[in-house]
């Protein structure tokens, strides 16, 4: 099982960085996926983590000048690591001016992904620094937990408000209520909503557009809603963790089941689950 | 009239650097030990576990006006955050405070902190102290093997792949490169992240190695005197030598001198996965474990120390070195931890506090005036760190 990587260019290299700080802000950890043309950091739905799960997908060739993988085995070329993104985030932000990064699988204390470097000083030798960020090697058994997850059975499929703004709204609503309810219907609207004893307090969004997904989209009223109640940290993690507004920001919403994030970027996409919460009293 | 006290002036830009050095002290323990000297105004801190240590000595010249007592050594010391509180904003210093007058009342036990600002603004703090036994640490940087001298700019972007949470680094050094790894016990979980950055001498402005050796201390610590030093401008000045001896980090100019000195790790041999190859020395008896002793006066030594493993490309100094014998620490409520072989002791500093120093020596120095027989005014000169068992000061 090998793995190196090199990436060369100064934006790729800090689009990479921005990508691992957003995964690092989702989730303590996660499993990497490697294969011959793509990365992919999986979070699965476990009660552990509320039940969130979260997909993102990079293509190697967007970032990396040098990339060489051998998998577990010819059938199966590829590597599947469980690692904490904060670690790799922490790395990464400390290499950003260097010429070259290198990433590899190595085995030291224990199997670790090494991000290499060397930084440009003012004396003939450069500074080298290394990370050894320790990884879990997932066994094949278990592969079938980290697949891609199926686009699901949505009952309304909107564009989201601009991520900035969405932020900003569930920040105060955080201060009041430990859940909010994302409802949205075909035509454009989006309502975010807290109800607790003592207030109620609602944003509306309105002309947000819908993605043309082509189905569902047909047999349903254009004004009924479809809302999930979902857990607001989780929301407000999500929201957090986004640096840059992508250039398409869109949330499925299957009726009282699940909210389904999706962003779009140049060079990576990012999807995220909520699950929501059954109504209480 | 301040007959008893002292009496001194510093202005203009002076009075920043006043700030920026209490607030660098301030990382490293809760209480600010004032001592007028006739060399200087010396400021120190020193952290609960005794295992750091830091002194700013403020030369006369450094002040507009610097009149101490002739006669009567006078020590104080007070909470470094009431002291913090009159340099709280350091922008704002810099802008309107043209000179700060500090007076010590003894009668009084007062210390008065004048701010002159602009437009006839007078700020006065009247801190109240205690009495102080000195703390003064017993080091001496000219005799260290390993000198080295940097621009501070070096040392913080060094600093800056560690995070911030991280309590030790591991320094290496052979002919003509220095390391930076971070220390991971080896009995915590093996899942850390290791870090290592290498520096070539040459980036150094000077750069002496007597002995090839890594040691091990605090960062955290350390990160005040980085802060001090960049913003100041100072190059910082780091000699060591073997595990086990203190790390002494400095900052000087005409009229000042910052020094830190941190404890390093020493190493137990019978802990250590034998990843080296050393000579198997027998650890040394475990000291008493009398460690509430409320005496100041007493030095406490390092422990048994041997060589640890320079880097994997540099070849390890394998010289076993003496033992020592330790003593009981200084004053009360400092507790500083002794490894003995067998037991894995327990961090019991918060985690806020100073660094986890489960073996780390502590107290490598102690106090100069055990008791008013032995007082004496003459400036403490400079000793071997690793002092002698004999409970007699010299």
């Amino acid at each position: 099982m090998k793995f190196r990587g090199k990436i060369i260019d100064v934006a790729c290299l800090n689009h990479f960085s921005r990508v691992v700080t957003t995964i690092s802000k989702l989730t303590k950890t996660c499993v990497l996926r490697l294969t011959p043309d793509n990365l992919f950091f999986v979070l699965s739905g476990k009660v552990a983590n509320g039940g969130v799960s979260m997909w993102c997908e990079l293509s190697q060739a967007n970032f990396f000048d040098e990339y060489q993988i051998e998998g577990v085995s010819p059938e199966d070329n590829e590597i599947c690591l469980e690692v904490a993104p904060e670690n790799l985030s922490r790395a990464l932000k400390t290499v950003q001016n260097a010429k070259a990064v290198k990433v590899k699988l190595t085995k030291k204390h224990c199997p670790c992904l090494t991000i290499a470097a060397e930084l440009p000083t003012l004396s003939s030798i450069g500074r080298i620094v290394t990370h050894d960020v320790p990884v879990d090697v997932i066994p094949r058994r278990l592969w079938h937990e980290f697949k891609e997850p199926s686009m699901p059975d949505f009952d309304v499929s909107i564009f989201l408000p601009h991520l900035k703004t969405m932020k900003n709204v569930v920040d105060r609503m955080k201060n009041l209520s430990n859940f909010l309810v994302i409802e949205a219907s075909q035509n454009g609207q989006m309502n975010l909503k807290i109800e607790t004893d003592l207030v109620s307090v609602t944003t509306h969004f309105k002309d947000l557009g819908n993605p043309p997904w082509g189905r569902a989209s047909q047999s349903r009223n254009p004004d009924t809603m479809a809302e999930a109640r979902v857990d607001i940290r989780r929301l407000q993690q999500f929201l957090m963790g986004q640096q840059v507004q992508p250039s398409k920001a869109m949330c499925n919403i299957v009726h009282h089941k699940v909210v389904h994030l999706i962003l779009l970027h140049e060079d990576m996409s990012l999807q995220y689950f909520i699950p929501a919460v059954v109504q209480s009293g | 009239m301040y007959l008893q006290g002292m009496d001194c002036i510093v202005t203009g830009g002076n009075v920043k650097v006043l700030a920026k050095a209490i607030h660098s002290l301030s990382r490293i323990g809760d209480e600010l030990y004032v001592e007028p000297q006739d060399d200087g105004l010396a400021l120190r801190s020193v952290n609960s576990s005794r295992s750091a240590y830091a002194c700013f000595l403020f030369a006369p010249l450094y002040f507009s006006r610097y009149t101490i007592p002739s006669e009567n050594v006078f020590r104080c010391r007070m909470a470094i955050k009431s002291v913090q509180a009159v340099f709280r904003s350091l922008a704002s210093l810099e802008k309107t405070v043209e000179k700060c007058h500090i007076v010590l009342d003894k009668k009084k036990n007062r210390l008065t902190f004048t701010l002159h600002c602009k437009h006839g603004l007078l700020k006065t703090h009247n801190l109240s102290f205690q009495d102080s036994e000195s703390l003064q640490a017993v080091f001496d940087k000219d005799s260290c093997g390993n000198v080295f001298k940097a621009k501070s700019r070096l040392l913080v972007d060094t600093v800056m792949h560690f995070p911030s949470s991280l309590d030790e680094v591991t320094v290496s050094v052979n002919a003509d490169r220095m390391w930076f790894r971070n220390h991971v016990d080896e009995e915590t979980e093996s899942k850390a992240m290791l870090t290592e950055l290498c520096l070539a001498s040459d980036e150094f402005d000077e750069f002496s190695v007597q002995d090839h050796s890594s040691i091990t201390f605090c960062l955290k610590e350390l990160r005040g005197l980085l802060v001090f030093a960049e913003s100041t401008g100072l190059p910082i000045s780091m000699y060591f030598d073997e595990p086990g001896s203190p790390v002494v980090l400095s900052v000087t100019d005409s009229v000042l001198e910052g020094n830190f000195v941190l404890a390093t790790l020493s190493d137990d041999p019978s802990q250590r996965k034998s990843n080296t190859k050393r000579a198997q020395t027998p650890p040394p008896p475990p000291p008493d474990d009398d460690f509430m002793n409320d005496d100041m006066d007493s030095y406490l030594i390092a422990m048994d120390t041997s060589m640890a493993p320079g880097p994997s490309t540099a070849a390890p100094a394998t010289t076993p070195l003496a033992e020592y014998t330790s003593k009981p620490p200084v004053a009360a409520n400092h507790r500083t931890r002794i490894h003995s072989d067998d037991e894995q002791e327990e961090d019991e500093t918060s985690e806020t506090d100073g660094p986890p120093n489960k073996k780390f020596c502590s107290l490598f120095f102690g106090s100069v005036l055990p008791s008013s027989s032995l007082m004496s005014t003459q400036p403490l000169t400079n000793q071997e760190v690793l002092a002698s068992d004999s409970e007699e000061d010299s």
